[in-house]
């Protein structure tokens, strides 16, 4: 095109990048589904879905076939437009994020370098956080809308827990950004190169344990899963947010809760956990192409995603649900105090390392 | 015309229609989110001119922030177009007054303000590095004012929803 003169490689490139990480990120959230059944039933000693395919691995298929189905309704006295709005406002932002994830190193393919990462901006973190605080959106707009006092109920209690730790999960990046003195993904990724380096480990999961432990807990809380799932409380709520909801509107509420469960668990592999640095990955870089290198990465880094994921699982399986008031109090009188502490203890060590 | 102005016309347009939604419909949830519409606008322009930290900023605070308590306070009034109160003559006179005095003062501020053209491709002006250097040093006096206005704010909130202080006795009897 003449108008816009951009590069068509550099396009094709990018459209394919986006759509092999749409349909994986749809894939794994769909499986993590199948796997969610799977855990419980192992943990409560079922057998869990065995009869769609081999171990019940096309049980997702079959449900998702089954919510395409199943009858539509919109309740008459909802208002329509945001009805149908807040579910499409779920998925939009739970795959928006993946766009500045660092999926892989740059490898070359045919005289150029290709990037594993769709954008590589400048506040990349920054970014996700937009992101996720615009994730409320779908979940506030759909409950207000389906006109039921339960729906209003838990969207306003998602609305408000979100923004409760959002907070926290903020003072407890600050502390990590301070460290790192970049909120590029990229940036952040690289400086965790490998796994041992001067006599210490590089992922920050070594250097900022406490930043970590809130960090998960606040998305654990972002995420509306078990023990902070209270607005989907289903003994105070009848059934929450999507209470109105059927077919595939409420397949998208629920999906969405899965690929924001596989996104966050890249973001925490991504911050805390050196994304796709594995240990002797130099050795490994020089005995094999950079192509090959590159998937080896990718691998890593989705070895580290499923373990989050399957960490998020055993929890969720473990803990009983706190109560509303308990959920506020951690929240404001714990966590967010403890973040700030380890805010000011990080930049103390980072002012007396930097005078020696 | 090349990407930029083709993106800044765009943007423009969405801008001014979004805010002319804003005060223009009935339902008070549709204003907030053609408000929240306006800011995604903003932001762009924010992209436009390079400035990333900015227009990040910008939707957290207020789009993923205040707009949401926005939200939370027109869902619990459950305000709807048939109870929207009327206002008074003298309300409506009022605010057009102040509005257009408002108005004036920007107008004024515009025309008499030197404008420097910024160089959209090039310029790293807006950028997270530069930006945090400015504020630590030649605007460190009115960032950290800012700051204590801040923290007052926050007292204040506290102050005001506290609960107050009821005698052992007579909570008794409340409960």
């Amino acid at each position: 095109m003449l108008l816009l003169n951009i590069d068509a490689a550099f396009v094709i490139e990018k459209v394919i990048l986006i759509s092999v990480i749409l349909m994986g990120s749809l894939g794994v959230a769909m499986y993590a589904t199948w796997a969610e059944r799977k855990v419980s039933a192992v943990m409560q000693d079922r057998i869990g879905p065995n009869r769609a395919g081999p171990f019940g691995l096309l049980q997702p298929l079959a449900d998702g076939l089954k919510l395409f189905f199943k009858e539509e309704i919109i309740p008459d006295r909802s208002t329509q437009f945001i009805f149908i709005l807040g579910p499409c406002l779920a998925m939009l932002t739970a795959t928006m994020t993946s766009a500045v994830m660092p999926w892989g190193p740059d490898f070359t393919l045919g005289g150029r370098t290709v990037s594993l990462q769709v954008a590589d901006i400048n506040i990349g973190i920054l970014f996700v956080f937009g992101v996720v605080s615009l994730g409320v959106y779908g979940v506030m707009l759909g409950g207000w809308a389906s006109n039921n006092k339960f729906s209003l109920l838990s969207s306003i209690r998602a609305a408000s827990q979100c923004i409760s730790y959002e907070l926290a999960m903020g003072i407890s990046l600050i502390a990590l950004l301070m460290m790192t003195g970049s909120l590029s993904m990229k940036d952040i990724v690289t400086q965790q190169h490998g796994f041992w380096n001067d006599g210490y480990f590089t992922w920050n999961f070594f250097k900022q344990p406490v930043g970590f432990i809130i960090f998960l807990t606040c998305s654990f809380a972002e995420l509306s899963r078990a023990p902070f799932d209270l607005p989907e409380c289903d003994s105070e709520l009848n059934m929450g947010y999507h209470q109105e909801y059927s077919s595939m509107k409420l397949g998208f509420y629920l999906f969405a809760e899965y690929i924001n469960m596989f996104i966050s668990s890249a973001v925490i592999s991504t911050l805390f956990f050196g994304g796709y640095n594995f240990p002797f990955m130099d050795q490994v870089q020089a005995a094999v192409p950079s192509g090959i290198f590159s998937l080896i990465c990718v691998g890593a880094l989705m070895a580290k995603i499923v373990g989050m994921i399957l960490f998020f699982m055993f929890v969720r399986w473990t803990l009983p649900r706190f109560r509303y008031d308990q959920l506020m109090k951690l929240g404001w009188r714990s966590l967010i105090p403890l973040a700030l502490i380890n805010m000011l203890v990080t930049g103390g060590v980072i002012l007396m390392t930097m005078k020696k | 015309m090349d990407i930029y102005s083709i993106l800044f016309w765009f943007l423009s347009a969405m801008a001014v229609g979004s805010a002319l939604g804003v005060i223009l419909s009935r339902n008070p949830v549709n204003s907030v989110m053609f408000l929240i519409l306006t800011f995604f606008a903003i932001s762009g322009h924010y992209i436009i001119m390079n400035a990333q930290f900015l227009a990040v900023v910008n939707i957290i605070v207020y789009a993923g922030a205040i707009m949401v308590l926005f939200l939370f306070v027109i869902m619990l009034m459950n305000l709807n177009a048939d109870v929207e109160p009327q206002k008074g003559m003298m309300i409506q006179l009022a605010g057009v007054i102040s509005g257009g005095t408002l108005f004036l003062v920007i107008l004024m501020g515009l025309t008499t303000a030197k404008s420097e053209l910024i160089d959209t491709k090039s310029s790293d002006i807006g950028l997270i590095s530069n930006l945090g250097k400015v504020l630590f040093t030649k605007f460190a006096l009115p960032f950290e004012i800012s700051s204590v206005l801040f923290l007052s704010a926050m007292i204040g909130a506290v102050v005001i929803g506290k609960k107050e202080h009821i005698p052992a006795s007579e909570k008794a009897e409340i409960v």
